[in-house]
């Protein structure tokens, strides 16, 4: 029987919510690595039994998890203790922990520095993974979004990982700047048609694609217009919140930007704005119906200092016809009182029948609509504040 | 200077460490050659890999910043890693502790 399992990371540990596909009746199971946050988890599409966790502390720095059991029980892709750390040959062995820049002249060159707050230029610093992205056809091989911004590749499933240093070797660098959390590439996304072709996102630098494999790069931020930057159409600097794509139509891409819902037909080549009659046009996420290539969803969010839901009412906006119309889905959803944010990798939908739209709060509650946004409800509501919510579809 | 056969450290580690680790209570650990927070940090990661880069960088093996070593009521922490531990934690009276800074929620 077909069911969904939802990852969900969260200031203060992950929670696993799982359901069979009427999606009425919920499971939790969690919290796993509690104390820890947790940036993001994604299962493999591959081997869905296996799932990748970002585990992260502004103590101890960062920690990759895997599972190879759909989250029952999770290891640390690394040396197993009591093995030698080090190679025969004296070199340390990759740990699943090491995220190491990649400096060397060939490859490496010449990215050394990043904007600073202050406009001063600083050097690039490894904070935490943000986002992984587990290939579709090859279960050990995921890719990894981290801040400061670069993207990274391990292909023995999780254990070691190398920098595609092409993206920071662009030679833009010294323009990309912090957003508010930090400097992250925060979206990753592989081309389900050409597995050459991966796009990511960057706050704030703006969207990249690469067309062989990640060996070098282009900015795709023709037709964003920022006004946070000197130049408001500057080729990088824009704060791009998140990218979304339907695997069925991987030229078109729909962007939540600080402020402004874009579109792009052409593989991100150029943009235009499709915010129409949204309340406001900032916000975090955003993401496409499984079966409907045009229906798209955004959830607007009050800016630039509140960082809440407009008005106090939680709402998701939808759009039938691919942006410029949108409708304010309420039904189930808390329409007075209500104050929470929803963080840019903390919506996801299924692919069951029925689409399912799952998004997660920074007051801890996780919402579920089985009817693709007509109805609402809290599968959970008292969880730590939730980062990501990813969702699984199960046969 | 020679200092004779591995030693035994005492080392109380932060509770995400421990978790992380799968250990519980204190640790007994032996450290050979010179004890110093650096040879301590070695034989750390020797036994549990799992926390390299959780106390020092991987690359710099500079001290994480928000973390601290005590040891004897005393702050250890900006000492060079190479300086040899106070006697007590040689002789195994008083143990070495890595904890994390009081911050944050």
């Amino acid at each position: 029987m077909s069911g969904v399992r939802v990852l969900v990371g969260t200031r203060k540990g992950a929670f696993i919510l799982s359901s069979d596909g009427k999606r009425e009746k919920w499971d939790v199971s969690g919290p796993h690595f509690a104390g820890w946050e947790i940036y993001h988890m994604k299962g493999s599409s591959a081997n869905p039994n296996r799932i990748y966790a970002s585990q992260t502390s502004g103590w101890f720095g960062q920690i990759i998890q895997r599972s190879d059991d759909g989250g029952k029980t999770w290891t640390q892709p690394g040396t197993p203790p009591g093995e030698a750390t080090t190679a025969p040959g004296g070199t340390p062995k990759g740990e699943s922990n090491k995220f190491v820049y990649d400096t060397s002249a060939e490859s490496g060159k010449p990215l050394t520095t990043h904007q600073w707050y202050d406009g001063t230029q600083h050097p690039w610093e490894f904070k935490r993974v943000w986002h992984l992205e587990p290939s579709p056809t090859e279960p050990d091989t995921v890719y990894a979004g981290v801040e400061d911004a670069a993207i990274f590749r391990s292909k023995d499933g999780g254990k070691s990982w190398h920098e595609l240093s092409g993206l920071r070797g662009h030679g833009t660098g010294p323009k990309w700047q912090p957003g508010a959390g930090g400097m992250c590439l925060h979206t990753i996304i592989l081309d389900p048609a050409n597995p050459n072709r991966i796009y990511i996102a960057i706050s704030a630098a703006g969207a990249f694609r690469t067309d062989d494999g990640g060996k070098t790069w282009k900015p795709i931020n023709k037709g964003l217009y920022s006004q946070y930057i000197p130049n408001p159409t500057e080729e990088v600097g824009h704060c791009v919140h998140r990218v979304a794509m339907n695997k069925s139509r991987p030229n078109v891409l729909f962007m939540q930007k600080h402020w402004d819902v874009m579109r792009s037909d052409d593989a991100g080549d150029n943009w235009k704005e499709v915010s129409g009659n949204l309340p406001t046009d900032f916000g975090f996420v955003i993401d496409v119906h499984a079966h409907e290539p045009e229906t798209i969803y955004v959830v607007p969010i009050k800016s630039d200092g509140e960082h809440y839901v407009h008005e106090g009412k939680l709402r998701v906006y939808r759009s039938r016809t691919g942006g410029n119309e949108w409708e304010a889905l309420t039904k189930g959803l808390p329409q007075k009182d209500c104050y929470v944010n929803v963080l840019r990798d903390a919506m996801a939908v299924d692919s069951l029948d029925k689409c399912g739209i799952y998004f997660g709060t920074t007051g801890g509650q996780v919402y579920v609509s089985p009817d693709a946004g007509d109805n609402w409800a809290p599968i959970v509501r008292d969880l730590p504040a939730v980062l990501s919510v990813e969702v699984q579809t199960l046969s | 200077m020679s200092w004779g056969p591995p030693r035994k450290i005492r080392i109380i580690l932060p509770p995400h460490l421990r978790g992380l680790a799968h250990i519980s209570g204190e640790l007994l650990l032996e450290v050979a050659g010179a004890p110093t927070v650096r040879s301590v940090l070695d034989a750390l990661e020797a036994t549990y890999p799992m926390l390299q880069g959780t106390i020092r960088d991987h690359v710099t093996q500079q001290r994480r910043p928000f973390l601290r070593f005590f040891a004897c009521e005393e702050d250890l922490s900006h000492e060079s890693p190479d300086t040899p531990l106070p006697d007590a934690v040689i002789s195994g009276k008083e143990p070495l502790l890595i904890l994390g800074a009081i911050a944050g929620g």
